[in-house]
């Protein structure tokens, strides 16, 4: 699975912080995700770890114990070959990392309505940042929002457009705190991303800030 | 320099010769040279990511023990074994440092890939060996900020966005062995 028609891609930035694995996991689920979808990003990433590698081969040794092989040894013959036969492999929306965070594919979701059509459903994950699936229907507009911090959008089906381009599928919008935006739907289909920010979103308008803790976004 | 180039990229292979060894014969003895050379830099790295020199030992531990029972998985097309060992020692590291989970991109189908070609293999190793170089030509502050995001002490908005480090070749070998692979399982 993997979309040659991706035109927005996982900054330089965001994707060592992910080879280096020091990104909060809403943002490692969705970088994840867009690198299941796109094999030029998958490729970037490999040369970044071949930059980790060469940090460990650089890395002051540090003595280990005497018995400390002898002591791997112990535990290799405890566990035994990580068989691994088939990977799963995902659908074209909904790659293997997204679906283990929804527990099944897209009918698995528990979507809870935020108005206007507009639905989503926030992920389990660790609460330096918050992963949701949004849903937007065919024409709708997400309400004008800006950002205090990072914020990823990753399409999975349908397309959106805002102030800064066309987002198609596997296609990633990164926004930071200069940005306000209201994304709209294409016409032809329903929306549905994947959004994760590390900061609450600002929205400019009364109503959806009193909404806003309800959003819990 | 060239000389140290290609005796550094041998080494590669070397290790590369290695992981084949606990994979196909479950060599013990080839697994005892992997562990002396990579054994104490992984401890120095896991030291250098804050963590304790205990905690350290079995994280190190932990991941050599992964090595041999994921032996079968690794492709020498797509990495070195320095860069391999780096993955799974980085995601020990997260789970014990930060104990959160990091999720993994989709695994391309493994188990009934070919043999990696062994052209691309060399080629690979090899620039490896380069970016290596490359490396440890940037001067002291641009090493410094890299060494730094990798050892955990930078943000993803204090990275910054150019390396200043010649990856595209290194990419461009990984999508070629992607390709491939996609290629081969049509």
């Amino acid at each position: 699975m993997s979309d040659s028609n991706i035109k927005h891609h996982v900054s330089d930035a965001l994707l060592m912080a992910y080879s280096a694995g020091t990104l909060p996991e809403a943002f490692s689920l969705t970088v994840a995700t867009h690198i299941s979808m796109c094999d030029e990003c998958r490729a970037r990433l490999g040369a970044l770890d071949c930059i980790g590698g060469v940090i460990v081969e650089r890395c002051d040794a540090q003595e280990m114990p005497e018995d400390s092989l002898s002591k791997t040894m112990a535990l290799i013959r405890k566990g035994r070959r990580d068989e691994a036969p088939h990977a799963r492999r995902g659908s074209v929306n909904m790659p293997v990392p997204l679906q283990d965070y929804i527990g099944g594919g897209l009918e698995s979701v528990r979507w809870r309505s935020v108005g206007m059509g507009v639905k989503q459903a926030v992920l389990p994950t660790s609460p330096d940042a918050t992963a949701r699936l949004l849903y937007i229907p065919a024409g709708a507009a997400v309400p004008d929002h800006g950002h205090r911090g990072t914020e990823l959008t990753l399409v999975l089906q349908g397309a959106f457009r805002d102030a800064v381009a066309h987002f198609g599928p596997g296609d990633l919008e990164i926004a930071d705190e200069d940005l306000d935006h209201t994304p709209v739907a294409d016409i032809g289909e329903d929306c549905i991303c994947l959004a994760a920010t590390d900061a609450p979103l600002r929205f400019r308008s009364m109503l959806p800030r009193m909404a806003q803790p309800f959003l819990r976004i | 320099m060239t000389s140290t180039n290609e005796k550094r990229a041998t080494e590669n292979e070397d290790w590369v010769t290695c992981i084949d060894l606990i994979r196909e014969n479950g060599d013990e003895e080839a697994f005892a040279r992997l562990f002396m050379h990579f054994a104490p830099r992984v401890k120095g790295f896991l030291m250098r990511s804050g963590s304790d020199a205990t905690q350290a030992e079995e994280c190190t531990q932990d991941v050599m023990a992964t090595l041999w029972h994921k032996a079968h998985l690794f492709d020498p097309a797509r990495a070195t074994a320095a860069t391999w060992i780096f993955t799974i020692a980085r995601n020990r590291k997260i789970d014990m440092l930060r104990r959160q989970k990091r999720p993994e991109p989709e695994d391309l189908p493994w188990g009934h890939e070919p043999e990696p070609d062994q052209a691309d293999v060399l080629m690979l190793q090899q620039e490896s060996e380069q970016l290596a170089q490359a490396i440890a030509a940037l001067p002291d502050k641009q090493r410094v900020l890299i060494e730094k995001a990798y050892f955990g002490d930078l943000s993803h908005s204090e990275i910054a966005d150019q390396t200043g480090l010649p990856l595209g070749t290194i990419k461009s070998r990984i999508r070629l062995a992607l390709d491939r692979l996609r290629h081969e399982m049509k």
